[in-house]
């Protein structure tokens, strides 16, 4: 996984709440089993005026310059409710996100943003608005920074501060593998179930009792 | 201080305390489905790992696997035989239980994996699948998650977790005719919103909740995630215990017992605290149906659709105004009586037995109306088609006009094979009304199986309670 540090970029803003992962990315634009390939179905149904030609919607933010070269999302509450498709992010990242930016998330989203190497940031609806409107101004010029040690995004001449859980943080400043690290505590896993077998041995049934 | 339930659960499966609030946590069950199975399963070995427990491990073909009688691996969805192949090829080289197509334990994963005993009160289980908090009304923390932490518990046994804040709901009084616990669950969503209970793990209980069905829990518990929760549990009893006992997966004979005296023990101590607490009034639900694309936009079912002017703020409001034009409705508009073109009854919402006599009582008889275009009854798993076909209600179904389907998802939602038509508005007893769910601009309007029934008899949005 791709380290996450320090981010300027374009961000783009859809302030809507509640976009859910089937918007993200539709059932129909999973075609096969894999990770990649998936960019070109990222919001789908709001991207194209005919999904099936690819005709592109001119309205849609992410198909308007400079906003077609965005990094960073700004979005409203909610954001990625819903299905618990860990393609909806394999979809943003492949597309070019490295962070987004909203009031809240859908929890399995979050964690999978983390995975990827994707940041998601938490601010109030009032700061992702108005970063937003100062963004409209001039996007190409307006552009959002983002610092992860430092846990602060710089927009509009303000510094706001988020915060972020400290295994979140350091899976994606060292852009760990997070089976790796888990493993080096195999010791407490076997233990925990020597245990645990005792106390719950319906636990460690195996097959049809 | 005492601890709730939801503490209980936590400290039972700590492996280690990570700091901040974080733990790695013990994942007693996995299920996996062929949607993103195999995906998980090629990830793992490519990068050197083994399945850890791997009979703690099932699988089965419920999202993908066609519904038309006499299913095969063909599926309707382009490629989508691939997802079913490469599944089964990749569970069985790591030798996990598997429920194939046309194994009998075959389903949904949330219906089969309560229906077989998998899932026991005071597990811990995951599954990529955001519905999975569904199996917490058995007392289970259960909760959906992504591929790559699928794969994590897969090879760890473990996941790294946050612990959640902790929200207590209570329903109190009883239900009236007519409403049932979707109803219980839609009206709440409805109420606090679609984000209400973000950040929290839910403890659903009362009077109300105690007196409802084992069955009739999970679909409390399945629409947790609509409610932006990480889970939602339901404090076992001696209904839950009664639901467990025998199940093919449980400990039997004396082993069931030790295991009851330890799950009696799952409960909030009189003096714990929870972060938050709602109390619902059960005499203040009716039949609950959704207007727009967000579980959290839903009215009585003699309700009229609200106007984006009085929403709280710009980014509601703009939902509100997209989802007035997708759904077709207008403010002030009454839902009843408005025309559909199709219902659908199934999901791991509503699809057990009891949802499919619920749904016999109120069509047995009677004919969907000549208008629909569709109406489908899709069982949850092969166990309660072989149930309900055992008592005849497919007959009824039949007889009434409905399609009767094999197990699986279906057209909970739409993966590009079969699916509802352009611009249908359908009533429908699963989850999420989000756009496109259930086929290309379908509209969909959430509700119980028996308002589905009701309005498919109709051929418009129906008040069961009118039917007589
Ligand atoms: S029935 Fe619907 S909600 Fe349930 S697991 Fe299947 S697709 Fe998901």
């Amino acid at each position: 996984m791709e380290k996450f540090v320090h981010l300027k970029a374009i961000a783009a803003p859809l302030l809507r709440v509640n976009i859910d992962t089937d918007v993200i990315i539709p059932s129909r634009e999973m075609k096969g089993v894999s990770k990649t390939g998936l960019s070109v179905g990222m919001f789908a149904n709001w991207r194209y005026t005919d999904v099936a030609a690819r005709a592109a919607n001119p309205e849609f933010v992410l198909n308007r310059a400079p906003f077609d070269k965005a990094q960073i999302l700004l979005t409203g509450d909610n954001f990625g409710c819903g299905s618990s498709r860990e393609h909806a992010v394999w979809a943003m990242r492949e597309w070019g996100f490295w962070a987004v930016i909203a009031p809240s998330f859908g929890a399995i989203y979050y964690g999978n943003c983390v995975r990827n190497g994707i940041l998601p940031v938490v601010l109030p609806d009032e700061a992702v608005r108005a970063i937003a409107a100062w963004v409209e101004q001039a996007p190409a010029m307006n552009q959002v920074e983002i610092d992860l040690p430092t846990q602060k995004v710089y927009a509009a001449g303000v510094v706001y501060a988020f915060s972020i859980g400290d295994s979140d943080k350091d899976m994606l400043l060292e852009g760990l593998d997070p089976i790796g690290v888990t493993l080096k505590r195999d010791p407490a896993i076997q233990a925990f179930e020597t245990k645990d077998r005792v106390m719950r041995p319906w636990v460690y049934i195996n097959g049809p009792a | 201080m005492g601890r709730t339930l939801i503490d209980k659960l936590w400290d039972t499966h700590v492996v280690a305390d990570l700091g901040d609030g974080a733990s790695l946590l013990y994942i007693d069950r996995i299920f996996l489905h062929e949607r993103t199975g195999s995906v998980s399963l090629q990830e793992l070995k490519a990068k050197g790992h083994a399945v850890r427990h791997k009979e703690h491990v099932f699988v089965t073909m419920d999202h993908i696997v066609d519904t038309l009688p006499g299913r095969g691996d063909k599926t309707l969805m382009p490629s989508g035989t691939d997802f079913i192949t490469a599944t089964r090829a990749t569970a069985l080289e790591a030798g996990l239980n598997l429920f194939d197509v046309t194994d009998e334990r075959q389903g949904i994963v949330h219906v089969v994996s309560a229906e077989q005993g998998i899932t026991l009160p005071g597990f811990t289980q995951v599954c990529p699948d955001s519905h999975t908090c569904t199996l917490g009304a058995l007392g289970a923390l259960a909760w959906g998650i992504g591929s790559s932490e699928g794969e994590h518990a897969l090879a760890t046994k473990t996941l790294a977790v946050t612990k959640p804040k902790s929200m207590r709901i209570v329903f109190n009084g009883a239900l009236g005719y007519g409403v049932t616990s979707k109803d219980m669950i839609l009206h709440l969503i409805g109420r606090y919103g679609a984000a209400g209970g973000s950040g929290y793990a839910i403890t659903f209980t009362g009077p109300a909740i105690a007196a409802l069905p084992q069955e009739n829990r999970f679909t409390i518990c399945n629409m947790a995630v609509e409610f932006g929760a990480f889970a939602g549990v339901i404090p076992p009893d001696e209904t839950t215990f009664e639901y467990v006992k025998g199940r093919s997966y449980a400990p039997k004979g004396a082993a069931f017992d030790t295991a009851v005296a330890s799950w009696r023990l799952l409960n909030d101590d009189a003096d714990a605290a929870y972060d938050r607490e709602i109390v619902v009034d059960c005499a203040d639900i009716v039949p609950t149906i959704t207007w727009g694309t967000s579980p959290g936009q839903t009215l009585r079912i003699d309700g009229a659709v609200p106007n984006p002017i009085d929403a709280k703020d710009a980014n509601t409001r703009a939902a509100m105004d997209k989802a007035l034009e997708y759904m077709g409705v207008a403010p002030g508009q009454k839902l009843e009586g408005l025309a559909i073109d199709a219902a659908f009854i199934g999901s791991c919402t509503n699809s057990r037995l009891s949802d499919l006599r619920a749904v016999a009582a109120v069509v047995k008889g009677r004919h969907v109306s000549p208008n629909l275009k569709k109406a489908v009854i899709v069982p949850g798993s092969t166990q309660v088609k072989r149930a309900a076909e055992r008592e005849g209600l497919h007959e009824i179904f039949k007889a009434a006009g409905f399609e009767w389907r094999e197990s699986g998802c279906s057209m909970c939602f739409n993966a590009g094979g079969e699916s509802m038509g352009e611009k249908w508005r359908v009533v429908s007893s699963t989850n999420r009304n989000f756009e496109n769910r259930q086929g290309p601009k379908t509209r969909t309007h959430l509700a119980s199986p028996i308002t589905v029934a009701a309005s498919a008899l109709i051929g418009a949005i129906a008040d069961v309670r009118k039917l007589g």
